[in-house]
């Protein structure tokens, strides 16, 4: 209950009630506005709609278990939040990862990062008015998730990226609807530029609106495209260097004043830089000189087969989810076997497969990091992703503790919209990309 | 004299609060002080020569069977430096209380009611403590050890 404004508020103001089922509050929030007029004298922000549970589920989860849920943070860039938990396991357990490994890793963040930028930016724009740059950048994403959905083989609960590597490698023909995805993007970003920049409507609901300070944006513990927005040079990519984004030539583009627009405008060259770092590193990705192995025997056959003896010969496998290839794994996966999945290959035609399957997801056997605590951060699509967590010494973790960037970035949206009209709450909550699931957790 | 860290520093300005400070094996450097000098050890790290400006993350960690029960860590990053440092401090399950932040950090505003919703700790200043995730009528500390995974709650009622 929004308790604090009903004691509040003054007797001749009116209250408004905003969501938690309104079209403009992205996920489930609510706003509760003090109103003279248009103008808002108070707001009261209430979350929670979404709380699902995360870190408590989490604590009864194995290490290898709770990856899924991890999807479910960031809806809409699902392969970020994987690649943060991952690498704060991996930073526990000490794990090398092998380096084409990490290229897919960066491709696969960065082409998140930029639907993420788009969904946020096209909810904004349709908010605003401008429909036609909202189906834009919508057809866009299509695109980029195309991507995506061959090599991981689905859209948006991916858990794709885990401990120790990648699930599959590249699909073969990824260069191909790479290019055409970038391409398309492109142009779309060109489109809604166009459109956008110099549009009137646009402008005056977003310029100077909802400005934030430098220092207000610190004390706010904002991180990514809108501290970014305030003129506050700091990206995690940059700052603490993870992967191979050290390697790569990219710059972080930075606002001015720190309002709606300059939110906007950080974002949508943001994009442009990731595109570039997706370009690079497509390019620079080491090549694998395992062949997709197309002929072979049938897996059903295999399996067969082995009931009277071990299978010496290869087996066809698609080439990517329905089990890798074992021949591909030194590339994609780290090479110490207690911290990967072992091949299905072995699992389903040896003894000893079997049974390092079973010690693998057997409880209190699979993962186990060393007791300790840890704090590892990524470049999420809304700023630091951070997770912290506790182990002691069980194949689950004792406490973990995701820090949501947009909760740091909600929290100042009642100070932002103070003495604005009702109309300002619409942009500046879009430019904020609130994402129910991280913020609520 | 700038070669000296963090830790020593904190060391030599608090000699009788901080209780340890060390990387840890991982190379994060953590710092364990006691309870009541919480506000002054941060107002030290927050202000010019260390200027760690940014209250990056604040929680709490349930350490059911050790004395003190509650662990309230802090998560700082200097921008200036480029640095994070962890604050830890423990908290006995009789006295759950724990001076706020809210004069230093804004953000430390919802993130302790967090605190307070999910721990029971309670923070002493805090201008508007109430639950944050939860809703009213919710009994109990969700996160804590000893409350069940799939404790179910009776209906509220609808309030007008």
């Amino acid at each position: 209950m929004p308790n604090r404004i009903l004691k509040q508020a003054r007797q001749d103001t009116m209250l408004l009630n905003m969501g938690p089922s309104h079209p403009a509050m992205h996920g489930t929030i609510r706003i509760m506005l003090e109103l003279d007029g248009e103008r808002i004298l108070n707001s009261e922000v209430e979350v929670g709609y979404l709380h699902r549970g995360f870190e408590k589920t989490c604590e009864h989860r194995t290490y290898f278990n709770l990856l899924p849920y991890t999807d479910r943070l960031n809806y809409v860039s699902p392969l970020i939040n994987n690649l943060g938990y991952v690498m704060t396991v991996e930073k526990m357990l000490g794990v090398e990862v092998p380096e084409r490994a990490q290229y897919i890793r960066v491709l696969m963040s960065e082409l998140s990062r930029i639907s993420d930028h788009l969904t946020c930016l096209a909810a904004m724009a349709m908010e605003c008015g401008a429909f036609t740059a909202f189906l834009y950048k919508m057809k866009a994403r299509e695109f980029l998730w195309d991507v995506i959905e061959q090599t991981t083989g689905a859209r948006m609960t991916t858990s794709y990226i885990r401990i120790g590597g990648v699930r599959a490698d590249l699909h073969p023909g990824f260069d191909t609807v790479l290019k055409k995805a970038i391409e398309e993007t492109r142009l779309v970003l060109k489109d809604v530029r166009g459109l956008l920049d110099k549009n009137k409507i646009f402008l005056n609901r977003t310029r100077d609106v909802a400005v934030m300070s430098r220092e207000d944006a610190v004390a706010f513990g904002w991180t990514g495209p809108c501290l970014r927005s305030t003129g506050v040079s700091y990206d995690v990519r940059k700052a603490h260097p993870y992967l191979v984004y050290d390697r790569l030539n990219w710059e972080v583009p930075l606002g001015e004043k720190g309002d709606n627009f300059d939110r906007y405008m950080v974002r949508m060259k943001e994009m442009e830089q990731s595109l570039r770092i997706v370009e690079q590193a497509a390019v620079r990705i080491p090549k694998s000189c395992r062949a997709f192995i197309a002929e072979g025997m049938a897996p059903a056959q295999a399996i067969k087969e082995s009931r009277r003896q071990r299978v010496r010969e290869d087996i066809a496998l698609s080439p990517n989810l329905e089990g890798s290839e074992e021949a591909r794994y030194p590339d994609i996966l780290a090479s110490d076997k207690g911290y990967v999945v072992p091949p299905k290959e072995e699992t389903y035609t040896s003894i000893e497969g079997l049974i390092n399957h079973f010690k693998f997801f057997m409880r209190g056997h699979g993962l186990r990091p060393p007791k300790g605590d840890v704090y590892f951060a990524v470049e999420g699509g809304n700023g630091e992703l951070g997770f912290y967590i506790v182990s002691d010494g069980t194949d689950r973790p004792y406490r973990l503790h995701l820090r949501a960037p947009c909760f740091h970035i909600v929290s100042a949206l009642e100070a932002l919209i103070q003495g604005r009209y009702v109309a300002d709450v619409i942009p500046t909550f879009g430019s904020m990309n609130m994402i129910g699931g991280e913020l609520d957790r | 004299m700038e070669e000296k860290t963090i830790l020593e520093r904190l060391r030599r300005e608090f000699p009788a609060e901080v209780e340890g400070a060390a990387a840890s094996p991982l190379g994060e450097d953590v710092v364990i002080i006691g309870k009541g000098a919480l506000l002054p050890v941060m107002a030290y790290l927050k202000a010019k020569p260390e200027d760690y400006a940014m209250l990056l993350d604040l929680t709490c960690v349930d350490l059911r069977g050790e004395e003190p029960r509650f662990e309230m860590v802090y998560h700082l990053f200097s921008l200036t430096h480029n640095r994070r440092l962890r604050i830890k401090t423990r908290l006995p399950e009789e006295e759950l209380r724990i001076a706020s932040l809210t004069s230093l950090w804004k953000n430390a505003n919802w993130l302790e009611r967090e605190v307070y919703d999910l721990f029971g700790v309670h923070f002493e200043g805090h201008p508007d403590l109430r639950r944050l995730f939860m809703y009213d009528g919710f009994e109990g500390y969700p996160l804590r050890k000893d409350y069940p995974l799939r404790r179910r709650q009776p209906l509220i009622r609808l309030k007008d």
